[in-house]
């Protein structure tokens, strides 16, 4: 990913945020331990994006037509750069020694934050175009939340993270409205994608015990109010696009805390074999 | 070396992707300062999240200071306040429209989905007219959209708005 040279003072360690809240917070039972929530919190933004983007450079000279292929690696790209402000911010808060580097190559399954929904198969182009709508309409809120964080550094990657994933939501959003309301073909698939990936739209918008360690520090986030705005956004489209929205039955959880589907051991085994096999190489 | 000096040198640092614009007309420049030693902090800030051209734009920057006389040249990366299109100043944009490129409208702070809005349409930067069409919304660099004119027939690269 690059160090760009940032030191400790750049990314805005906003001075008395060590709290009692940064004392670490116990997972769920028979879960792994967490760390101090704040680098949790920033873990989790991290790799939904750095995930997420990996997914989407899957794409790149893959794509069904040559505009598409430019626009997913382009979304690639903002949300690798995300990932790697973000991690940079993590390690930094950490105070372990640890770079965006080596949060992202040499970190195990296990140690990964990243919702579910990110690490799922790229599918098809249409699995790819629904979730990532449904991705891109959780984080330009998420990041319209954040913006005001008491945080320096957290609040300065969100005012400028918001600028790129608008973009994106643009993009995806009007992709969904053209399969969607397409052909037969293309409406029966971009639905089955939205039934199949439902199940893991739950885990964005849910509230634990980090979540509320950081909102004493100052990030709360109104997971509630951050719900309503996406059920209204994604109605919207979904809507335009004469596609049904799936009920909210059970949904997929545990990415937060480090229990993975299958696939991001497979991701992961891509993504970190270079870095692994030469560490410390540098071109 | 003094500020005025730097700011100077910086003005012919071109950037990498788009050279007929200097990194400081391309508004990442956002402070210089200079020490009575001559040593030189530059600190900039990126276009984009993932841009790959800031190991380039850093490298070029330090490489011109340095063959100015800088003393020492250190670029520090600061993300707020985030960059905008707004900051290109009117004779850059001219510079990017004789160039070929579709200068960048007024940054847009909309709403959240596109559905409900007209996009403003993009004049030709070849011939002026503004029956274009918008061919891909992501083009060469993460910077750019493409753009097909219905006159003159030319495609051409629009300087994305953000």
């Amino acid at each position: 990913m690059g160090a760009q040279g940032h030191d400790a003072e750049d990314v805005g360690i906003a001075a008395g945020a060590a709290q009692a809240g940064d004392r670490p917070v116990a997972g769920p039972s028979r879960g792994p331990r967490l760390g101090p929530p704040l680098v949790e919190y920033l873990l989790r933004l991290g790799d939904d994006r750095l995930i997420l983007g990996h997914r989407l450079s899957e794409w790149c000279g893959h794509g069904p037509i040559l505009e598409e292929d430019i626009a997913l690696a382009n979304f690639a790209l903002d949300l690798i750069g995300q990932a790697a402000s973000l991690l940079r911010l993590a390690g930094a808060v950490e105070g372990a020694g640890r770079d965006e580097d080596a949060l992202a190559y040499f970190r195990d399954g296990v140690q990964f934050r990243n919702s579910l929904l990110v690490e799922q198969p790229r599918g098809d182009f249409g699995d790819t175009i629904v979730r990532q709508f449904l991705f891109d309409a959780y984080s330009v809120l998420l990041w319209e939340a954040l913006l005001g964080a008491p945080h320096e550094g957290l609040a300065a990657i969100a005012a400028k993270a918001i600028k790129e994933d608008r973009y994106h939501l643009r993009h995806s959003s009007e992709w969904v409205v053209r399969l969607g309301d397409g052909t037969a073909e293309s409406q029966a698939r971009v639905q089955g994608s939205l039934d199949r990936l439902w199940r893991y739209t739950g885990e964005l918008f849910e509230a634990d015990a980090i979540d509320q360690a950081v909102a004493a520090q100052g990030i709360a986030v109104d997971h509630r109010a951050l719900k309503a705005r996406w059920d209204q956004l994604v109605d919207e489209v979904l809507a335009r696009a004469t596609l049904v929205r799936p009920a909210d039955g059970p949904m997929q959880r545990g990415g937060r805390t480090g229990r993975h589907t299958e696939h991001l051991g497979h991701l992961l085994a891509t993504m970190q074999s270079v870095a692994r096999a030469h560490p410390g190489a540098r071109w | 070396m003094n500020t005025a000096r730097a700011w100077e040198v910086l003005g012919t640092v071109p950037d990498p992707e788009v050279p007929v614009i200097s990194v400081v007309e391309l508004g990442i420049v956002r402070e210089v300062m200079v020490d009575a030693e001559g040593a030189v902090e530059v600190v900039i800030t990126p276009t984009y999240s993932g841009c790959p051209a800031m190991f380039e734009i850093e490298k070029d920057v330090r490489h011109a200071l340095e063959a100015a006389g800088a003393s020492t040249v250190t670029v520090r990366t600061v993300l707020s306040p985030a960059w905008t299109t707004d900051w290109i100043p009117a004779s850059a944009r001219e510079k990017l429209r004789a160039y070929g490129i579709a200068p960048p409208g007024p940054a847009d702070r909309g709403g959240l989905v596109s559905l409900v809005r007209a996009r403003p349409p993009v004049a030709c930067p070849w011939c002026g007219s503004t029956q274009t069409t918008l061919q891909s919304e992501f083009g060469s660099t993460a910077c750019k959209a493409i753009h097909v004119c219905g006159s003159c027939r030319q495609p051409f690269d629009e300087f994305k708005a953000i």
